[in-house]
């Protein structure tokens, strides 16, 4: 009904503005990327579709999803352009996504392709779990640096460890499954059990703990590299330590939201998120994208952390999200950070 | 001497008199049902969505489904099963395990006792009836086809529940101790934070109207400040000064700044003003003779403070500790920022809503939140209604007389809390100008590059500014017209006392209830109301609805002042009742107006509460920019930000004193003699 | 109707009047005809419905049951804009924001006049009411008096054909109530707009009204001309309740006697119904009883006896100094415990040497002295 109304309008306007072709089309776009690329991204896009209008809507990648599927019935976003896959298979399996082909889609990496033709999704680049240590605050504590994920149990860490809750945020989110995919159902929650014990506080976005720990707040955040990779460059006493046993990642990836009333500026749009130039972007925080051959080396980004990338079993973690979250918050949610 | 009964039933039967309606009536009876009904359009019905929202569950229905396994060829018999059988044969799902959530999978392998990804077995599943949903992977099935999967695809096959109505959510809420605790945590920060802000403020109020220190113009306007902020404001400023790199952490030895520390300082900061006024003006109202007696029967000072000032002003005590204990257990902002691992229901609502996207527990904690909030605010009500009646009485105000002694210990004391005041307002600033903190702490204005950060940048700051005009300009209008229709017109004696009850019920909703409420009323596609959601319109109504009580009540008193009559003077002289409103009564009740909108603008720049759920990237606001920067650990902008609302408020505030001397000069002129 | 008013045309008709305020009847079964021209107050003590009739008459709060005719037109479930009066309230309620000048003038605008002819009509109407040079002030400026003289010019200035004043004096002191007084009858006289005033100062009502309508608890005692209403009050109510009266118990005797208390010599009373035997009220108002000496001296010859009947001979209790008189507390066996309550004229005291706790002769004449029916005290 709205969609057809919608139509109409779009028609009607259409007809009256077909003199005036740049009209610009404004396109809501979803996203978790963190704010201060939104800009840079939008501009790039803009240098080959000047007359598509991105409006943003940020917020961490909880939020977002939890926007989007509340929005299921009614959906405000036209395009999702950089959010975890993870999430994206959770609205996939709502039936909210428009499946589409982009030009040039068969160039990518088909692990960041969605499996169904046409693809409902695509990726962009992968994010990866890593954790930021701030020696300055550590050495104050007298801690030594942890060099994997059992380390972190360690008593000595107790109190001074911060990571993200897999409630609100993706990265805390890709953490908990990646644990339970390396130690096993079983081993992963005991190993969150000892973890548990260590953490000061839960936060609720996944930028925050490795913010915290830059800003000397908390000796060391569980995070992901590309951020601490920024604080570091913005001068934080940041060591980004990558465990040893192998860490969670998570793809952002681009997707057109069903029932969009500006299909063909969305379709332009998800077009672009899969260029060469597109991916040269997503390089400069990312150290992996979809497009293969393009990555350089990220300044600050820790060394051999594609190595420890395990491999993700996103139909896993998106189906058993609400089983996994339901048992984390019955064991842990007293701790967590407000929101 | 004729005197016949006084007995109705003496009076003739027959049809009473009905007034033909003046075409005034009829305005302004249209007037107030328009404003009736927007009340109960943004007020009752998203309450009522709200509640049946808590008692919507989601189940697995077994019954909705039907599956067939073939032979080990991959021949089915045509034997069609139901899952409902299956369950019952094997027991593989309790009862318990069939309660859901919107977002829950139910794997369907277990129903198979014999099954093992390697058979060579083959599957089949549909849905029996319109409305079963179930997953293969992650793609969705909702026709009623069959859908045929070998073993291995069969185990990623995954139910979907459907929605059904019961007490679950409250079920499952209160058997859910993290949840159930906040309840106990809530009402712990409240009454402490009532008992130390009303303690504080009274001091300081007393201090203020009963000694001759120097300087109570400052103090008062000290005493102001933390209106203009929003509430999370504190919080910023408690993580510099106590927080693991804080200026003055050793103050707390050891303890924390994150949990019930940290938002009872916050709280006493932000519920300051509010207490102070309400009670500073029971204490303004006192009556001087009292104190004369007490002195003539040779009462000591303790013993005069114990039997007349504290009685004269226990009403004020009273009204200010509900007042004081509402604005904390329904407030979110601060908790959520300084809160730590300290839950409390007004931040649960958040996090079930926003982090969980449990809607229908977001309702139930709504709920439950309501409860001691309707009873805070019902309490109130009745003590004011005493306050008024003792207020009436006739009395000499009380002139203090110089103490020395006293009046220095009283402003070492308002210094103090003054101090404290500022102190906050000041770290934050303080904060919003370090390039680093704690390792680079030189000067940059680097915090004011919102548009780096999330939040909405600059842009959201002009957001909350034009949120603030409109609402100031909006709800004034509505809101004094709405008290006008309601004091002023004749008749319809119904609809008016309706009026009055509808019209005080915002101030018993905390805001994040009322935002909940607007997405599950406003965010429906079948109402049509919900082209407004996600515009400013949504901001502006909610906003106007959050604060419409105490503006109303504003309106009222200052209606009540004016003369009875001039209605039916103007009715008898034949002139439009609407034209008596905009020549006589606005002018007459100008400084009312001025206060109201004032009270909106400065309301809609800080609230976060409010709007929470329902800024949209279009709408963002300073407020929430303020949280969601703090939320990504960027502290610092946080805090820039929050100052530019302070600043922006105080503006405002001195802008509406210049204005109010300016319009007052003209339309008041007849009050100088 | 012994004044002597020009009764014009019946302008305002009430009938069968009825107000209910929920289980509560303020007005019950009111009909009252007002003629053009008059001056009707509405007279009676606090809560007797006088106001709540006002209002019915203008519209304010519409009567329960019953119709309202004005000029010939049923005006009964109008609202106040649809009806042709002007009112003046205690309150005076004049706009505070407003000058004097557009004060008056707010009920002239959109009434079809330009702006130089309401200038015009309103300094006419300050000029009427006195107060010419005041047009530019706010009504704070002005004292009580003024203001109500504001209020009345405001009512007035649209040519209303009637003309309602709710109490508009008990706001003000007593020196300038009674010079308003004078100001208003004049001015009603002048316009010959039929007015209705109400009030509870009954010195106000007998100096004022052409007729008063005396009220109490919702219905009307008695209608008439000041004069009837003190000469000839037709219930004690009335009599009480206008000047003073003296009541005391008695018994009917014939068709024009009574005999004070119960076994006392039959006096000659103003003829009345009730039959020989039954109880009643005697009442005198205090300024008719008529002194005859102090019992001691004889009565010189000017001072005539009417009927030798009505002589009592009484003990002077008590003598209070008023100013232009002498209250006077008379005892005597036959009125009980009661007192009867006289006044003497300054004169009449020094001729007859009264002196307290002295016995004197009074005559009660027959032509003031009236017989009501005994109420049972509730």
């Amino acid at each position: 009904m709205k969609l057809n109304v919608s139509k109409i309008t779009s028609l009607l306007a259409g007809v009256v503005f077909a003199t005036s072709v740049a009209a610009e089309t404004e396109l809501t776009v979803y996203t978790a990327v963190e704010a201060e690329d939104l800009a840079r991204y939008a501009a790039t896009f803009n240098e080959t579709n000047p007359d598509i209008k991105i409006n943003w809507v940020r917020d961490s990648t909880g939020i977002i999803t939890a926007k989007l599927l509340a929005e299921r019935d009614n959906p405000q976003a036209d395009v999702v352009w950089g959010l975890a896959a993870t999430s994206l298979l959770l609205l996939k399996s709502e039936g909210m996504l428009e499946g589409y082909s982009p030009m040039g889609v068969e160039k990518l990496d088909a692990k960041f392709v969605d499996g169904d033709n046409p693809p409902a999704w695509v990726g962009m680049d992968a994010w990866v779990a890593s954790v930021c240590y701030n020696t300055v605050e550590a050495e104050k504590a007298g801690l030594t640096p942890p060099t994997s994920w059992q380390d972190l149990t360690d008593p000595q860490y107790a109190g001074h460890l911060i990571m993200p809750n897999p409630n609100s945020s993706g990265t805390g989110f890709l953490d908990v499954s990646s644990w339970l995919q390396i130690f096993g159902e079983e081993g992963g929650w005991e190993y969150m059990d000892a973890l548990h014990n260590n953490i000061a506080r839960y936060t609720h976005s996944g930028s925050k703990p490795c913010k915290l720990a830059a800003a000397g707040e908390i000796p060391i955040g569980i995070s992901f590299a590309f951020r601490g990779a920024k604080s570091k460059a913005a001068g934080a006493p940041l060591e980004i330590i990558v465990p040893s046993e192998g860490v969670g990642w998570d793809m952002e990836a681009t997707a057109i939201v069903a029932g969009t009333a500006n299909l063909e500026a969305a379709q332009k749009l998800v077009d672009f998120t899969v260029t060469l130039g597109a991916n040269e972007m997503y390089n400069t925080g990312y150290a992996v994208v979809a497009y293969p051959g393009v990555a350089k080396p990220v300044e600050h980004f820790p060394e051999g952390l594609l190595d420890k990338m395990i491999d993700n079993d996103f139909e896993f973690a998106a189906n058993n999200r609400a089983a996994i979250l339901k048992e984390w918050q019955s064991r842990y949610d007293g701790k967590s950070d407000p929101k | 001497m004729t005197s016949p009964s006084t007995n109705i039933s003496s009076m003739p039967p027959g049809p009473v008199i009905k007034s033909k309606l003046s075409r005034d009536d009829i305005i302004m009876r249209s007037g107030m049902i328009v404003i009736a009904l927007y009340l109960v359009v943004t007020l009752a019905f998203p309450l009522y969505a709200m509640l049946s929202k808590s008692f919507s569950t989601y189940r697995f229905e077994l019954s909705q489904y039907e599956m067939q396994v073939s032979d080990q060829d991959g021949v089915f018999d045509g034997a069609i099963l139901n899952p409902v059988d299956l369950n019952v044969a094997t027991g593989a799902y309790s009862d318990a395990d069939l309660s859901a959530g919107s977002d829950s999978r139910l794997p369907v392998t277990q129903l198979f006792p014999d099954f093992s990804f390697r058979s060579p077995v083959m599957y089949q599943i549909r849905n029996a009836q319109p409305g079963g949903r179930f997953l293969v992977g992650s793609t969705l099935h909702d026709d009623a086809e069959w859908t045929t999967l070998d073993s291995n695809s069969f185990r990623r096959v995954q139910l979907r529940p459907v929605k059904s109505t019961g007490f679950d959510n409250f079920v499952n809420y209160f058997s859910t101790p993290a949840l159930f605790n906040s309840i106990k945590n809530s009402l712990f920060i409240a009454v402490l934070s009532t008992v130390v802000t009303v303690t504080l403020a009274f001091w300081f109020a007393y201090a203020l109207n009963r000694s001759c220190m120097r300087f109570k113009g400052v103090f008062r306007l000290i005493a102001m400040a933390p209106i203009l902020v929003p509430s999370l404001l504190p919080g910023i400023a408690l993580v510099y000064l106590f927080g693991n790199q804080g200026m003055l952490k050793e103050l707390l030895f050891g303890a924390s700044i994150y949990g019930p520390i940290g938002i009872v300082i916050g709280s006493v900061f932000f519920t300051f003003p509010h207490a102070f006024l309400i009670i500073s003006t029971a204490l303004a109202i006192s009556d001087a003779r009292l104190y004369e007696a007490a002195s003539s029967l040779r009462a000591t000072p303790w013993r005069t403070f114990w039997t007349v000032t504290i009685p004269g002003a226990r009403y004020g005590l009273i009204s200010a500790s509900f007042v004081v204990f509402n604005l904390v257990i329904t407030d979110f902002g601060l908790p959520k920022v300084i809160g730590g691992q300290f839950n409390v229901l007004a931040v649960d609502i958040y996090k079930q809503v926003i982090g969980q996207q449990n809607f229908e527990m977001g309702a139930v904690v709504s709920v439950v939140l309501i409860i001691p909030a309707i009873f805070a605010f019902a309490l109130d009500r009745y003590v004011q209604s005493k306050q008024v009646a003792a207020l009436s009485a006739r009395s000499v105000p009380y002139q203090p007389n110089p103490n020395p002694k006293m009046d220095r210990i009283f402003l070492v004391y308002s210094s103090l809390v003054g101090l404290f005041i500022v102190g906050i307002l000041a770290v934050c600033q303080f904060a919003a100008l370090i390039k680093f903190w704690p390792y680079d702490l030189s000067l940059s204005l680097n915090n004011y590059q919102f548009d780096k950060m999330d939040g909405g940048g600059w842009g959201s700051y002009y957001n909350s500014i034009k949120l603030g005009l409109i609402t100031a300009v909006v709800g004034t209008a509505v809101i004094f017209f709405g008290a006008y229709l309601v004091e002023k017109s004749k008749g319809f004696r119904v609809g008016r006392s309706l009026f009055q009850m509808i019209a005080m019920l915002p101030m018993a909703i905390p805001g994040m209830v009322l935002g909940l409420a607007y997405i599950f009323f406003f965010n429906n596609p079948s109402n049509p109301l919900n082209v407004i959601y996600g515009t400013m319109a949504i901001l502006v109504i909610s906003a106007v609805t959050h604060f419409y009580t105490v503006s109303h009540l504003t309106a009222v008193t200052a209606l009540k002042q004016m003369d009875r009559e001039f209605e039916s003077v103007s009715a008898s002289l034949k002139q439009p009742t609407l034209k008596l409103f905009s020549r006589v009564t606005v002018p007459v009740c100008m400084p009312a107006v001025l206060d109201i909108s004032i009270y909106l603008f400065v309301n809609a720049m800080t609230t976060v509460s409010a709007v929470v759920f329902l800024y949209s990237p279009k709408t963002s606001l300073a407020s929430i920019a303020v949280l969601n920067m703090d939320d990504a650990g960027d502290i610092a902008p946080a805090a820039a930000m929050g100052m530019m609302i302070f600043y922006t408020n105080a503006a405002a505030r001195i802008l509406h004193l210049i204005a109010s001397k300016g319009i007052l000069r003209r339309t008041q002129a007849w009050r100088a003699r | 109707m012994t004044q002597a008013t020009a009764s014009g045309e019946l302008y305002l008709s009430i009938s069968n009047l009825w107000k209910a305020f929920g289980e509560f009847l303020a007005l019950k079964d009111i009909s009252l005809d007002i003629h053009e021209g008059e001056f009707i107050c509405f007279l009676g003590p606090s809560g007797c419905g006088k106001t709540t009739l006002l209002r019915a008459i203008a519209g304010l709060d519409l009567q329960t049951k019953g119709s309202v005719m004005q000029d010939g037109k049923d005006v009964s479930n109008l609202p106040p804009s649809e009806r042709d009066f002007g009112i003046v309230f205690q309150s005076y309620a004049l706009f505070p924001n407003l000058t004097i000048e557009k004060n008056i003038a707010f009920g002239l605008e959109n009434t079809g006049r330009d702006k130089s002819e309401i200038a015009v009509r309103v300094h006419e109407l300050l000029e009427l009411v006195g107060l010419p040079e005041q047009g530019t002030k706010y009504p704070a400026q002005l004292s009580g008096g003024q203001q109500q003289r504001i209020a009345l010019a405001r009512a007035i200035a649209t040519n209303p054909g009637l003309l309602l004043l709710d109490e508009p004096l008990s706001a003000l002191d007593a020196k300038v109530r009674v010079h308003l007084r004078h100001e208003i009858k004049e001015l009603q006289r002048k316009l010959g707009v039929t007015t209705v005033m109400v009030t509870h100062d009954q010195e106000e009502a007998l100096t004022m009204a052409d007729k008063i309508v005396v009220m109490n608890q919702g219905v009307i005692e008695q209608v008439g001309s000041p004069t009837e209403i003190y000469r000839e009050p037709a219930n004690l109510f009335v009599a009480d309740f206008i000047g003073e009266m003296n009541q005391l118990p008695a018994t009917a005797r014939g068709k024009a006697g009574i005999s004070i208390g119960a076994d006392s010599d039959i006096v000659k009373s103003q003829t009345h119904h009730f039959s020989d035997g039954e109880t009643i009220v005697a009442a005198i108002r205090p300024e008719d009883v008529i002194p005859h000496g102090n019992g001691t001296s004889a009565p010189d010859e000017t001072d005539v006896i009417g009927d030798p009947e009505n002589v009592f001979t009484v003990k002077l209790a008590e003598m209070e100094f008023l100013g232009s008189f002498w209250r006077c507390r008379l005892q005597n066996e036959y009125f009980g415990a009661s007192e009867l309550i006289a006044d003497f004229s300054i004169n009449a005291v020094r001729r007859f040497e009264l002196e307290e706790g002295k016995d004197m002769v009074v005559e009660l004449p027959q032509d003031r002295l009236m017989a009501f029916p005994r109420v049972e005290a509730n």
